[in-house]
This record gives C-alpha cells, structure tokens and sequence, in this order.
C-alpha cells in the first residue's frame, strides 16, 4: 500500500528516525533539548514523548560528553544518534569524533562496530549570531573512519537518515538547516516504499552547457542558477553530491566527459576544502574533456561573517551565473 | 581528617600565588605531605604486613585466605616480571616504546580480580595488570609496544576495552556503556553488570574526566571511576592538577568517592569489591582514588631524574605492594620459601616466552594498512588499495628478473 505524504525536510527528517525507532529498540536519540523541546529545531518533536526518556536523552550540555558516550553506547549495541545543536558546536566533540568513533573499528581490526550518527545542523542563510552558520564538513570529510553525507531534499532526508542508521560506520549527517522548514522543497514521500540509494552522488537536472557540482544548501542554489540560466540560453547540468566521505565522483567525471566544464559549488571555505578535492580529481581522471580549469564557487577563506554580510559571504546565484559565463569565455 | 592535607590559600596568598611555579622543594614539601595518603586513607595491609581491620572492608575480602591471598602475589609478581621484561625489551630496541606499571601492581591486580565476567573495563594505557586479570593474553598487548598492531584482543570475550592513548577520552565511553547496562536493565540486584574505568590523576584535568563524572551522576550509570594517582603526569605533580585530594572531587558531583592504599592489594579489592556492588545494585557512580606511585618512568621515553629526587623514590620502595603481602605471608606461615621460589622461576619463564614471543613476533602484511577502516567498505579507499598492492607487485616482478 503507498503512502505518500508532503513533507518538509524538517519533517521527513522527523519520521524517518521515528521510523528508525520504531524498527529497532536500540535506536537511541540523545543530544541537548532534543526531548520535551523536541530539539532547537523541532526535528526530534514528538519522539520522547512516545518513546520515552530513555530513547531519547535530554543530555547534559557538553559535546564531549554526548559523542563520548555514544561510543560506549556503541560498544554496548546500541545505535545512537547525536544531535549536535549547530555546526559551530561540535568542536568540543572532535576530539572524541577523530580519535575514538572513527578509529575504533580500525583499531581493534573490526571487532569493535560504531554504528553512531552524529546530526549536524550546518550552513548560513538564518541570519544568526556567530558560530551558528558554519560549514566545516571539509575537516570531518578528512578523517579517515567516518562517512559524512548531507541532504539536499525531503525524499533523502527521510531514507537518508534511515540508511545512516542502519548503517554500522559512523557517520556525520550534515542537514541544511535553512531548508528544514522550506515550504518550496515539500516532496511527496512513499513512506512505506523501498529505500532509494542514498549514499551516492545524483544528477538532479540534466544539462548540457556545463555542470555545477554541489551538496547540502547549495544544492538548491545551483538548481536556482540552472533555472536562471536557462533564460539566458545555457543548459546547466547539476550533480547532487549526496555522500561527501567517500566522495561518488563518477556521476561527476561522466558529467564533465559531457559538458567540459565544472563548477564547484560550496558556501565552505574553499581552501583545502571538498571543492579543492573534487577539482584535484576531475582535472586527473577528465583532463581530456576539460574546456576550462575547474572553477569553485565558495564562501570565502574568513570566518563566518556577522548576519549582515552573509548575504555577501554566501554563494548565490548570481555568484554560480558568473562563474558560468568565466567558464565559458575560457 | 582529609583536610590535614589541604589548606585553602589566605586572602593574601591568591590564586597568582598558588599558580606560581612551585620550587623543587615546595613540591618535595607538598609531597611528603601526602605520601602517607591521609588520614582517611582505607588500608587493610601496612607497608610492613601487618593486616588492619576493617569494620567496613573486611567483610569484602572474607573469602581471600591464604591460597587466594598467594594468588594475588602470584599476580603481581607474574604483572611486575612481565614489565620488567618488556622495559628491558624496549631498551634493546626490540619495542618502540613501553608504559611501565612498576609499583602499580596492587591497584590494579586488587581492582582487576574484583571484576566479574560479565563487566567492562575500560583501560588507559598503563592497565597492563588489569588486562592480565582480564585473562587478555600479555602477548597481544606487545603488539601495540612492538606497533604491529592496535590492540590486540577480543574485547567483548575479555570484558576489556582497547586501551584509550588520549588522555580520558575512555572516560566518557565508559560512561556511555555503563549507561547501556542500566538501560538494558542489568543492575538493581547482586548479579547486577557493572563497568569499570581506569585514568591517572593527570586525567582528572581533562574536560572529558569531568563530563563523564556528570553523566555517570545524571544517568545513575554503574560505573567505577578508578583513578591511580600515581603522583606524576610525566612531569606534572599532583598540585598542578587540583588543589584538593582527588577522591573528594566526588562528592562535587554527587557519589561517593573513597581514597585507598593503592599499593595495598586486598584493599585495592575490597574497595573495589564494595564499589562494584553499589554499581551491580544500582547505586553507582563511585568514584575510587588509589593513591600510589609510579616507581618507573612514565614511559621509556621520559627522563623523571629530571623532575623528582631520588628520596621521594626511595620513600616508596618501603611500601612496594609485593612485598608487604610475602611479608604478610610469611609471618603467617601462609606460604614458604619453597612458594616464593616456584611463583619466581614461573616469572622468569613468563617473561622469557614473552620475549620469545616478541623477538619472532609477525609483522602485518602491508595491506593490513587499509584493512577495516569502515565496516562497510569504501571505494575510494578500495582503489587506493588496489594501486598500492599492484605497486608493491610491481617490485616483486621486477624481482624476478
């Protein structure tokens, strides 16, 4: 029987871990006001009040703490999953991320299983106050152990978070967070269907003139510049990332052997950064079919700017139009 | 009284008086100060054998007469010789490094054989003598020492954790495992599970000692914090760590926290026994302080001529764990010379097969590099693997020829 539902990110978010709750008793939702509040977000609304207190744990605030004590959870059987509130707080945590989630099971030649993820509210665009508008996947991208991925819509929001679940690596869930609510990304969801692949990068709009490879928030902004685009006579092709730790560039490669030319799209600082790495291995395995250098559309190599600039410090459309045009005059 | 050995600093002092840096005779003055463990220090063996009551501990050690009690010694003199020999093994160049336990042996063979089957130990890196009570072979400990591998051992079979290198990180995943146990709803009774985890006094700086200390509190977890203060982080004294002695810190978080005679072994099990069963009951957190010394460097790598004197060292040797129980035994008629002689040549060849051992030890294939870094595979690395290998083919072909 389909039952397909409308849903925001927020929401299928929502129900995709209450479906993971459901399935598997030893689903556990920990991380700071993710309870009563149902999280700073709502993304957890509801799930303690039907699951109760020791499913889903109102913890103390410390990130450390909640990470670290996931992993002995880990060890223990259970599969949590860690909501950290913003990006910019998650650092308290790195320590326990690099040096025991994601070396555990390499450490003791499998014995030992991580099977934890670690929600990550990221990216600007909400107008907040420092440290709440971030996108640091590319240092958590570099730590050998830990898958990262990010969502860019509902219908991956919901399996997404199912699959990472399920999975038995640690894994970094990135969410767009000015998108959670986004009315204009509502998808129809066959809650009961079969799982997609997730895990993989997708092309999301088919184009010609030259590709622009993004992830998470910027998704919608590269699809807003191939729409825009479009009345200019270009034909943009746009690859969904999807998986950012290990990176699926082949949709990538096959795209740029089409196009000749690529457009990295990211609102992280560029330098050492995903857009560094994809541009280093698309200019190895498409250096034939390349009509210009790969070009990266970024935030800029400074902190997160106040609110007041980020309209500036963020990539936009206008920003990916631009690099279009530069690609296309090489 | 606790406080004997903790004067809170007058007005005029200030904290910039306190955080000056101590003269090497302050910190000798500061240590002699607390070398005896004060006064509520839980001791049921003195230095010279001679056992104490307990109105309190006795009744946990009732069943440790004199075969056990030669059990214990056989431990740690089997622990003590098979560090030795691994120190000398590094110092012939045959390991990269070694953590020494000498004088740390009562503190953890005392905690470790308080532990049932089904409890969890989580070690830092100087744990050799609780693995060795976890029944973990001291041979695959080597390996880390020797860098061929990580960790060695099934943790699940032997109830013992990975050792943790960074300082307290296993803190907090104690906690986190011992939360499973109370949420799995293994403890309230005698058979209840408990959790055990080990971390130095230098530790307790670190911000994951303190959130582990509120979660185990918040979540009820049936968890032993055992702290071996052994004096020295490196060369860091016990004063640049806190201000008061570590074991009171419990109280600030809401569990009981107890100081024991870390170098007395049946008090070492009894508190540890008496801790444990709070956790199995559901009463836990404890937190245990096992005031001792760390006879050795803090590892092959360090120089502690070079921090402490030599009389401090020598104050300790009175009260080496292993020869206050031969004394205890001995003027009890609990074991003879004939004993003493047999559990001696078992060391010996205890530690020459660990040698055997180390000298023939395998080195890993180069592919073990990239062997269950994930769980479920990752291409990118695949073909790094793939290139590699083939890279490598390419010298034996070339070989060959």
């Amino acid at each position: 029987m389909t039952d397909l539902q409308k849903l925001t990110i927020g929401k299928a978010l929502n129900l995709g871990l209450r479906r993971a709750m459901e399935e598997d008793p030893k689903v556990l939702i920990m991380g700071e006001d993710v309870g009563k509040l149902g999280g700073v977000f709502r993304i957890t609304d509801g799930l303690q009040k039907d699951f109760g207190e020791q499913r889903v744990l109102d913890t103390p605030l410390a990130e450390s703490g909640i990470i670290g004590t996931a992993v002995g959870l880990a060890v223990r059987g259970f599969r949590p999953v860690c909501e950290i509130q913003f990006e910019g707080f998650i650092f308290p945590g790195f320590d326990q991320i690099s040096s025991q989630l994601a070396k555990l099971h390499y450490r003791t030649q499998g014995k030992v299983k991580m099977p934890v993820v670690i929600r990550v509210p990221f990216g600007g665009g909400i107008g907040a106050v420092e440290h709440h508008s971030e996108s640091p996947e590319s240092l958590f991208a570099h730590i050998p152990g830990l898958k990262v991925v990010s969502i860019s819509n509902a219908v991956d929001a919901y399996w997404g978070i199912q699959q990472a679940i399920k999975s038995d690596d640690p894994i970094l869930f990135f969410e767009p967070k000015r998108l959670y609510h986004s009315g204009a990304l509502r998808a129809e969801i066959d809650t009961d269907g079969t799982a997609p692949p997730v895990f993989s990068s997708q092309v999301v709009r088919e184009g010609t003139t030259a590709t622009v490879v993004a992830y998470g928030p910027s998704v919608k902004v590269a699809l807003d510049a191939a729409a825009a685009a479009e009345d200019e006579g270009h034909s943009l092709e746009v690859v969904d990332l999807r998986t950012l730790s290990p990176l699926d560039l082949g949709p990538v490669f096959e795209s740029v052997r089409k196009t000749g030319r690529l457009i990295a799209l990211s609102e992280a600082p560029s330098e050492s950064s995903l857009t560094s790495e994809i541009a280093a291995r698309v200019q190895q395995e498409c250096f034939y079919s390349l009509e210009a250098p790969v070009l990266r559309v970024t935030g800029f190599d400074t902190p997160y700017p106040p609110a007041k600039l980020e309209e500036h410090y963020l990539p936009d459309l206008d920003r990916v139009l631009h690099a279009v045009d530069r690609s296309l005059a090489w | 009284m606790p406080s004997e050995q903790w004067t809170h600093p007058e007005p005029g002092d200030g904290p910039a008086a306190v955080a000056a840096q101590p003269s090497p005779e302050q910190v000798i003055a500061g240590l002699r100060a607390t070398s005896e463990g004060g006064a509520e220090l839980t001791q049921l063996l003195t230095p010279e054998g001679e056992r104490v009551p307990s109105p309190q501990f006795d009744k946990y050690v009732d069943d440790i007469d004199a075969e056990a009690l030669r059990g214990l010694y056989r431990d740690m003199v089997l622990v003590r010789r098979a560090d030795r020999e691994a120190n000398a093994m590094q110092r012939q160049g045959q390991l990269g490094i070694w953590v020494p336990l000498l004088g740390q042996e009562a503190a953890q063979i005392g905690s470790g054989r308080a532990l049932r089957a089904n409890d969890m130990a989580f070690p830092s890196y100087r744990e050799h003598g609780v693995a060795f009570a976890r029944g973990v072979d001291m041979k695959d400990l080597l390996g880390i020492f020797r860098c061929t591998d990580h960790s060695g051992w099934d943790y699940q079979r032997h109830g013992f954790h990975p050792y943790t290198i960074v300082i307290g990180n296993q803190v907090l995943n104690a906690a986190g495992y011992a939360m499973g146990q109370k949420f799995e709803g293994k403890v309230g009774d005698d058979d209840g599970e408990a959790t055990i985890v080990y971390f130095g006094d230098g530790a307790t700086s670190q911000g994951d000692v303190h959130e582990g200390f509120v979660w185990a509190a918040v979540y009820d977890a049936p968890l032993v914090f055992f702290c071996q203060n052994n004096q020295w982080a490196i060369s860091e004294p016990t004063e640049r760590q806190s201000r008061l002695p570590l074991y009171q810190r419990a109280r600030g978080y809401g569990f009981p926290g107890i100081r024991v005679d870390g170098n007395d072994v049946l008090a070492c099990l009894a508190v540890s026994r008496w801790a444990l069963d709070e956790c199995r009951h559901g009463n836990g957190p404890v937190l245990i302080e096992a005031f001792t010394y760390r006879m050795d460097a803090h590892t092959t790598t360090d120089d502690p001529t070079r921090y402490r004197l030599s009389d401090e060292l020598e104050e300790w040797k009175l009260k080496d764990p292993i020869e206050r129980v031969r004394a205890f035994l001995a003027r009890g008629g609990g074991a003879d010379q004939a004993f003493f002689d047999d559990v001696q040549a078992e060391a010996d060849a205890f530690a020459a097969d660990l040698r055997d051992y180390t000298f023939n030890m395998p080195e890993p294939p180069p592919d073990r590099i990239f062997s269950n870094v994930y769980a479920e595979g990752n291409p990118v690395l695949e073909a790094q693997r793939e290139e590699f290998l083939s890279y490598l083919d390419g010298f034996a072909s070339a070989g060959e020829h």
